[in-house]
């Protein structure tokens, strides 16, 4: 036998150690920016004023417009992010996080110094602008929301395209019949939830592949969808696609807040309703015993069974909600935005949420944030296109998936998704 | 609460897991059911559980037939269970876990977190666990996770606890504290199950103990018994315990590891600046308990890792910034810990296995053709060396036994020209026949010349091979020690205490 005496563990010595990272993502990303503002911004710099409008004609407070000469404001804001650019290096340097509010007074102030630069000499109406934006975001919100819950419990949703556009055809049509809009935002969820039962069945009974079923619905969506529509609808519009719309409705009092009022609070009953199941969703899904048990069969399927939890029955009626939910958000398009239903009317919306599910990590609130990003990309590039802005339009039509793509790629760094998405659950 | 088993039969398509098992388990006794990897102990406490429906038999509690659709009736009957891999979330908090499925709420499903919390620190309280409720279950060392799995049984009021090998990720001293819950919950009245395959704890905790051998009892023995006796009851034969083994013979220095440091993408440093040497002919254990860098450790060696500093000589050969392929060019053998997943294809035949490693040229592939028959040649002659028991060399080898499996591994990784010898738990999972073999052949290899690291979390196999032990924790090594070292100073030393005498 061997003595050896043992010291005890030195104090302090719980935390895992770490060496740290370098990461020049943030400042080479930042100095890509710096260098197009500088091409755009002061080598094709643009002579004029840009005005903003904070107002529309209806306020009650009307706030004067505000002034910016283009070039200047492009190379005061080309020096300001290029300081800020310095300082991000530095940081990288010293290993040291970016804060968040850097990054986003940079992406302030390269949009403010782009939107002057492109309205050059014309007047921008931010109201319009923002108010747009948010209507566009609306059916994204809506099936990202979807995405979330059927992804945190366990099913990976690809077919929020198709439970968008099946909400839209299904709205028109009850809406046009019964001349009720919210009988129509009624089918419109059944029919999302509808194409949910073919996605739960197959993926959570017989254990087929989440994403090729989903890819399927929506080729199926699209395909019944645009047959329906040639030979029920057109030859008939008037009985099959005229639905009773939804209209805007301005909130007694909130409307008239300067500026958040105009934007928020004069949207139709859809947008409204969405504000709602954003907050509920987030909610129940951190608060309530429904979302502890939701969370549990996306993370650890087997944990959950052991303690009582019913996890195919949880996945199966969870998927459910979400496509009604989502489908709910596709008659935001033929109910709200157009007021009649078109072939392939969502246009890829349902993508685009799926992008937002994950920019915005499988969280509720993150994820309308994303959405509400790539829906004001969108509604910049109508805008400016209205403006007349020395872009093309071809290159403003592709903004919004630009951003997407960026978003995607670059800025998620590194995320988790619910740790049992896309398993099947399968027992003996 | 009473528990009895009575003619439990499970079967999965041909294979009969559980054969008419009988079992009687008494309130405020501890009952270890003993038995070798795939006897079939979890098979029949998963069909206690709910978790499997049982083909014939009955479950009784207090002499009453129960009938379970699912792990929520056995658990809402009173029966608890302690799983071996964990059933946590792991980015839930304890009081989330403990509450999981058992929810109290507020109105409308809101949850009620502080009873949670309190139930938490109300069961802590009683055996005197320091567990902060609100910590995420992926933040705690696995031995503060399997406390918070006891907790939850006990808040669901279990009368019957079943541990399903609770002590395979502890340390030894981790191991004593569990042996001492296990008498106070039996003092309390709590009937439990405690399965193993560790003859020491068997004898240290039982009040009875019931031997399973291929799904059948086949016999009671008292906690009296010897570990001889209790080993060939589980094996059916008489076993050998220790490895045989000569002195060891070291020669020049081998391997020179020096400053290794491994990190993650997120900068957390798995492996801690660790410097060791191992010499020709010698054995060098690395013990520890699992998760504490030791497969970062190898898996670094063999090219796997690729946020490495420092650097890695074998024979005057800088291995740090090779490839995998290179790594095993300059000579590395490697069993890897996990030989289902990185180890073997499941389905390629054994043959195609042997030449896994071998695809580059002669003798098995020439002018980007495979030479079947030098294969077929080669492969006859390891399936007879190494024992390996199948129908033949096209079999495939996801349908081998576990033993069987580790045997290819090892032919494929020993019949090569080996300057180092790797072998991550080569034992793990491996009925005690493999066990003897897989020892025997890393021993011979010792003894040819080859340095030899052995991983590994298992005591007992660290002392029956180790001529040094090396032990890591929290990714350094805190001491290299004889390979005599006892029991609880490795223990100490698994759990982060340096040796102020040996290290130096």
């Amino acid at each position: 036998m061997i003595d050896v005496k043992t010291t005890p563990v030195p104090a302090g010595g719980s935390a895992p150690a770490t060496i740290a990272v370098r990461s020049w993502k943030a400042p080479i990303g930042f100095s890509a920016f710096v260098v197009i503002a500088a091409v755009l911004f002061i080598g094709l710099g643009r002579d004029g004023v840009t005005n903003f409008r904070l107002s529309t004609n209806s306020d009650l407070i009307q706030l004067p417009e505000i002034p910016l000469p283009a070039l200047a404001t492009g190379i005061v804001a080309t020096a300001a992010m290029a300081t800020i650019t310095v300082y991000a290096f530095l940081r990288a340097r010293e290993a040291k996080k970016i804060p968040l509010w850097v990054t986003t007074l940079f992406a302030v102030i390269f949009l403010t110094a782009f939107l002057t630069w492109a309205a050059a000499g014309a007047t921008l109406p931010m109201i319009g602008l923002l108010a747009g934006a948010l209507t566009v975001s609306t059916p994204l919100i809506f099936g990202s929301l979807g995405g979330v819950i059927s992804e945190r419990v366990g099913v990976v949703n690809i077919a929020i395209e198709g439970q968008l556009l099946s909400g839209a055809f299904v709205a028109a049509l009850v809406a046009s019949i019964t001349g009720n809009p919210f009988a129509g935002l009624a089918g419109a969820m059944l029919a999302g939830a509808l194409v949910s039962t073919i996605l739960a069945s197959f993926s959570i009974k017989y254990f087929v592949d989440q994403i090729i079923v989903g890819v399927v619905l929506n080729v199926l969506v699209i395909g019944l969808t645009s047959f329906l529509f040639s030979t029920l609808m057109s030859g008939n519009s008037a009985a099959f696609n005229a639905p009773a719309r939804f209209e805007r409705i301005a909130i007694p009092l909130l409307s008239e807040i300067p500026i958040l009022g105009p934007i928020l609070f004069r949207q139709s009953i859809i947008v409204y309703l969405m504000y709602i199941a954003v907050v509920a969703v987030w909610f129940a899904l951190f608060k309530t015993r429904w979302g502890l048990r939701l969370r549990a069969v996306g993370e650890h399927p087997t944990a959950a069974d052991t303690v009582g939890i019913k996890v195919r029955a949880t996945r199966f009626w969870n998927v459910l909600l979400a496509g009604a939910i989502v489908g709910g958000g596709g008659a935001f398009f033929s109910l709200a935005a157009v007021g009649s239903f078109q072939k392939e009317m969502t246009n890829g919306a349902g993508f685009i949420a799926l992008a937002a599910v994950i920019f915005g990590r499988w969280d509720p609130i993150r994820a309308t944030l994303a959405a509400l990003l790539f829906g004001f990309a969108t509604n910049l590039q109508s805008t400016l296109s209205i403006v007349g802005s020395p872009v093309p339009s071809e290159f403003m039509l592709m903004l919004p998936y630009i951003v997407t793509i960026f978003a995607v790629a670059g800025l998620v760094g590194y995320s988790r998704p619910p740790a049992a998405t896309g398993k099947p659950y399968i027992t003996s | 609460m009473k528990l009895e088993l009575r003619g439990i039969t499970k079967r999965f398509g041909a294979l009969t897991a559980n054969d008419h098992i009988d079992l009687t388990v008494e309130p405020g006794e501890i009952h270890c059911l003993l038995g070798e990897n795939g006897a079939g102990k979890s098979t029949l406490m998963n069909v206690l559980y709910g978790l499997y429906r049982a083909d014939e038999g009955e479950i009784l509690l207090n002499d009453v037939v129960q009938k379970f659709e699912g792990p929520g009736d056995a658990m809402n009957a009173g029966i608890g269970m302690v799983h071996q891999h964990f059933m946590l979330i792991p980015v839930f908090t304890v009081a989330e876990n403990v509450m999981l499925g058992n929810e109290s709420t507020k109105a409308a499903g809101v949850l009620d977190l502080e009873t949670a919390r309190a139930k938490v620190r109300e069961i802590s309280a009683r055996f005197g666990f320091d567990i902060d409720p609100d910590a995420k279950i992926e933040d705690l060392p696995v031995g503060v996770q399997q406390r918070v799995e006891i907790i939850k049984a006990l808040s669901r009021d279990a009368k019957v606890l079943v541990f399903d090998e609770p002590t395979a990720v502890l340390t030894p001293q981790e191991t004593d504290e569990l042996m001492d819950i296990m008498r106070q919950l039996k003092a309390e009245g709590t009937a439990i199950v405690f399965i193993t395959h560790k003859l020491r704890e068997v004898r240290e905790v039982a009040d009875r103990i019931t031997v399973i051998r291929l799904g059948k009892v086949v016999g009671e023995a008292e906690p009296t018994a010897s570990n001889a006796e209790l080993a060939s009851l589980m094996v059916g034969r008489a076993v050998s315990l220790t490895v045989d083994k000569a002195a060891a013979t070291p020669g020049d220095d081998a391997l020179v590891v020096d400053s290794l440091t491994v990190t993650d993408p997120i900068g957390q440093v798995l492996v801690d600046n660790v410097s060791f040497t191992l010499k020709r002919g010698e054995i060098l254990c690395v013990a520890g308990v699992q998760g504490n860098g030791q497969t970062e450790l190898t898996e670094a060696i063999m090219g796997l890792q690729h946020r490495v500093l420092g650097s890695i000589v074998v024979d005057g050969t800088e291995l740090v910034g090779k490839s995998p392929r290179g790594v095993l060019d300059s000579g590395v053998g490697f069993v890897p810990e996990d030989r289902k997943e990185d180890g073997l294809v499941g389905e390629f035949t054994i043959a195609e296995n042997l030449m896994l490693d071998r695809y580059t040229g002669e003798p098995f592939v020439k002018a980007g053709t495979l030479q079947l028959d030098a294969l077929a040649k080669f492969a006859t002659e390891k399936v007879a060396e190494f024992d390996v028991r199948a129908q033949g060399i096209a079999t495939k080898v996801g349908r081998l036994s576990g033993g069987n499996q580790q045997k290819v591994v090892l032919a494929r990784e020993l019949s090569r020209e080996l300057r180092l010898f790797i072998a991550a738990q080569p034992t793990r999972g491996l009925d005690v026949g493999s066990i003897e073999f897989v020892h025997k052949r890393i021993v011979e290899t010792r003894d040819s010349g080859v340095p030899v690291i052995v991983v590994s979390t298992e005591l007992d196999e660290v002392a029956a091979l180790a001529d040094r032990i090396a032990v890591m924790y929290r990714g350094r090594i805190i001491g290299i020690v004889p390979g005599d070292t006892p029991r609880d100073v490795l223990g100490l030393m698994m759990a982060g205490e340096t040796p102020a005498e040996v290290a130096a």
